[in-house]
């Protein structure tokens, strides 16, 4: 599993043009994020796609030419923190509720919500860390679960930031 | 000054240098035909938005300027994509511009409406759509930008019809580019460069390979310095003949799959290869397992994307081919190659006797004669703009070309239909030059429609159709690798000449080896068009080839051929 970060326009169409150059190089992705940066012209992007040193470089490349691309970087062997975030439904009766509360604890996880039969659970973390959560939840029983898919950064002063661009207002990319 | 979105198209290609455009109009592309008309533009009406791609193509390659084509919504535009990923896989800077359903109507399944910004995303360098007439300008001016800087490559504009209508400001130098700032990376680390120069000036078997990339930088005068500073031998791809002298002694020739059986095996042996400008393409190593094993790999290259991508190197040099060796070039110790290059001699000396050009006139009418003595007629200056197949690999060996873009071909598509269509653009972009077509009967079929154009346009191009009644390299490959299965390659086609008559233009046709000469001889001084219908051997194939996913050292020499045996048999 490789992981890239990307910076990009904020238009119509630029997240098809990356998702697109991954599968011409036959490359799956795992996981894709993007959101709005402090400047609202540029998202940023966290890709992680089952693919090896190699073609993570051709992907990190092959993503920069892009005009919409301002910087593609595969930042998995560096110091790195990886996030993920699940909402998790879990069944909570009376009898198995108090056994919960000490699992989320553990975990650090928190309840966001509270019906007569069930729990919602939010938790951060590693990807091991929420597999891991999982894991002891599944005998309790898993109504419904959904995750983020992983946000990455890497350590320290190890910035990535793009320059920044003039504003280009009114010119759509293909959607 | 208050102008139509159409209009400002009009005024912001002209303000360009664009003096042609190819194109074919249609509903949602009329008002900017409507201001066409009343502009200094030449507007070249094609019989097919394909040709019009190929066109601009063609113009692209043989100028080494931005081609300019045109087409209107939904089938204008699908029409085009062949075209276009022609124009991308050989890196070509192409600009088209198609007419699009009003903004308002977009996504709504209208008339003739496609997505073919959508359609065209992987094929494209760039492509965008414009809603306001405002952004008519900046946007085409970006398009010229990014077809033609860096790895060049076509951009499609996709206009909607009230973009083309509404009516704004229009000023040229208000309306700059405003590309996206992109993260700067460092070229290359000078360790990697004190690599190369190391490797250059201790090689003792090293060989350069040049393409396409040395033409497009511009590099041909500080290459021709380079490659004799270091004394080193020179093995060109199919995009990259023109760019290094054929005459030249240092010039071995075409590499890959039907390269020369010297030059294959140069690469073979080498113990260095320079890559200059050329992304190894399967058509050109044969089986990266087995490929150049012994030779340590210098890639000079201006994608980041190509490097390490087919072929491992040892030191990339990112960068434009002219600025790298400008680089290099003080660096570079005169080595005198002596083993090596007598080595390369003696391979040369044994394909030599073995080449169909040492065979006299025994009735039979080879391709290779035919593109042989047409190379003598044009004493090699002419531009030949050829299709894909047999002909164009017996063009690549037996015409040999000492100048830069006086080659045009689809070399990375492959495209069948690009030749004719092409030639029309070279002969815009260089009026002046004698101007061949050289194509299959097959390929020919494809596009003929374009000979209308040229009668329309009353221009001067020569068509050499190598007509063998075959689409003759899949007949080739059925013969060496289905048992002579020929199944849907035995093809019939028109009296060529005939045809060429119906849509007025001279034609002849030529089935013996005494008539080749004086017929090119009549073509190249008729004042119009001439075709020539060139009936040659049917089951000729191109030697040497290195079977697909082969070894490059082991290939199906001439002497096989049967063809060859019996005609010195009949000796």
């Amino acid at each position: 599993m490789q992981t890239l970060v990307a910076y990009v326009e904020n238009k119509p169409g630029v997240l098809n043009r990356v998702s697109s150059l991954a599968r011409r190089l036959a490359i799956n992705i795992d996981s894709l994020t993007v959101g709005p940066t402090d400047n609202q012209e540029i998202a940023r992007m966290t890709i992680v796609a089952h693919t090896d040193e190699r073609g993570a470089h051709r992907l990190e490349a092959s993503l920069e030419k892009q005009v919409d691309v301002l910087l593609a970087e595969n930042v998995s062997e560096r110091p790195l923190l990886e996030r993920d975030l699940a909402m998790i439904k879990v069944t909570a009766d009376q009898t198995s509720r108090p056994h919960l509360m000490e699992l989320i604890k553990v975990f650090r996880a928190r309840v966001i919500d509270v019906a007569p039969q069930s729990l919602i659970l939010e938790v951060s973390g590693t990807v091991d860390k929420i597999d891991g959560l999982l894991e002891v939840l599944r005998p309790f029983g898993v109504l419904e679960m959904v995750r983020s898919g992983r946000i990455a950064m890497t350590r320290g002063g190890d910035l990535l930031q793009p320059p920044a661009f003039p504003s280009t207002e009114g010119t759509k990319t293909a959607a | 000054m208050k102008l139509t979105g159409a209009e400002i198209v009009c005024e912001t290609l002209t303000a360009l240098g664009t003096k042609h455009v190819f194109g074919y109009p249609g509903g949602a592309i009329l008002p900017i035909y409507d201001a066409l008309g009343k502009s200094k533009l030449h507007h070249i009406l094609v019989r097919h938005e394909q040709g019009a791609t190929h066109m601009a193509d063609g113009y692209a390659r043989a100028s080494g300027g931005v081609g300019v084509a045109m087409a209107t919504s939904g089938p204008g535009a699908t029409n085009m994509v062949t075209g276009i990923a022609t124009a991308m896989l050989d890196s070509s800077p192409v600009v088209c511009i198609t007419g699009q359903v009003s903004s308002k109507l977009l996504g709504s399944d209208a008339f003739q409406e496609v997505d073919i910004t959508g359609i065209t995303m992987p094929i494209t360098k760039h492509n965008v759509v414009v809603t306001r007439a405002e952004d008519v300008a900046r946007t085409l001016r970006e398009a010229f930008v990014i077809a033609s800087s860096g790895r060049p490559g076509p951009v499609l504009v996709d206009i909607t019809k009230d973009a083309q209508q509404a009516t704004c400001d229009y000023n040229f130098d208000a309306a700059a580019p405003k590309l996206p700032q992109k993260r700067k990376r460092v070229n290359y680390e000078k360790a990697d460069f004190d690599r190369a120069v190391e490797l250059l000036n201790t090689a003792k078997r090293p060989l350069i390979l040049a393409g396409h990339g040395i033409m497009v930088s511009g590099a041909m005068k500080v290459f021709d310095q380079f490659v004799h500073s270091a004394n080193i031998p020179v093995a060109m791809t199919l995009l990259g003949i023109g760019a290094f002298p054929a005459n030249d002694p240092m010039n071995l020739g075409m590499m890959g799959m039907h390269g020369e059986a010297w030059v294959n095996h140069a690469i073979q042996e080498a113990d260095l290869l320079i890559a200059v400008g050329m992304r190894f393409d399967d058509r050109v190593t044969g089986d990266l397992k087995t490929y150049a094993r012994d030779a340590r790999k210098i890639h000079i290259e201006i994608d980041r994307s190509e490097i390490n991508k087919n072929v491992k190197v040892d030191s990339a040099l990112v960068g434009d081919a002219r600025e790298v060796l400008e680089a290099l070039l003080p660096h570079i110790k005169h080595k005198e190659h002596a083993d090596w290059l007598a080595h390369i001699r003696e391979l040369r000396g044994d394909s030599a006797v073995r080449d169909i050009q040492g065979l006299p006139d025994n009735g039979h009418l080879y391709a290779a004669h035919v593109i042989n003595d047409l190379w003598k007629e044009t004493n090699g200056e002419a531009i030949v703009v050829t299709d894909v197949g047999q002909h164009q690999m017996w063009e690549a060996q037996y015409y040999h070309h000492n100048s830069p873009r006086t080659l045009v071909t689809s070399g990375g598509l492959g495209t069948m239909g690009f030749a004719t269509p092409a030639a029309i653009g070279a002969k815009f972009a260089k009026p002046d030059a004698d101007v061949w077509v050289v194509v299959g009967d097959g390929g020919f079929q494809m596009t003929m429609c374009e000979l209308a154009t040229i009668v329309q346009e009353k221009i001067k191009v020569n068509i050499a159709i190598i007509n063998n009644g075959f689409l003759g390299m899949v007949r080739q490959w059925q013969e060496f690798f289905y048992d002579k299965r020929y199944v849907a390659t035995p093809m019939i086609a028109p009296d060529f000449a005939a045809l060429a008559n119906a849509f007025g233009i001279r034609g002849e046709r030529i089935t013996a080896r005494g008539d080749v000469v004086p017929t090119i001889r009549a073509a190249r001084e008729s004042k119009e068009s001439f075709l020539i219908d060139f009936r040659v051997e049917q089951e000729d194939s191109v030697y040497p080839m290195v079977p697909a996913g082969g070894a490059l050292h082991e290939m199906i020499r001439r002497p096989d051929s049967p063809l060859v045996e019996t005609a010195a048999q009949e000796l």
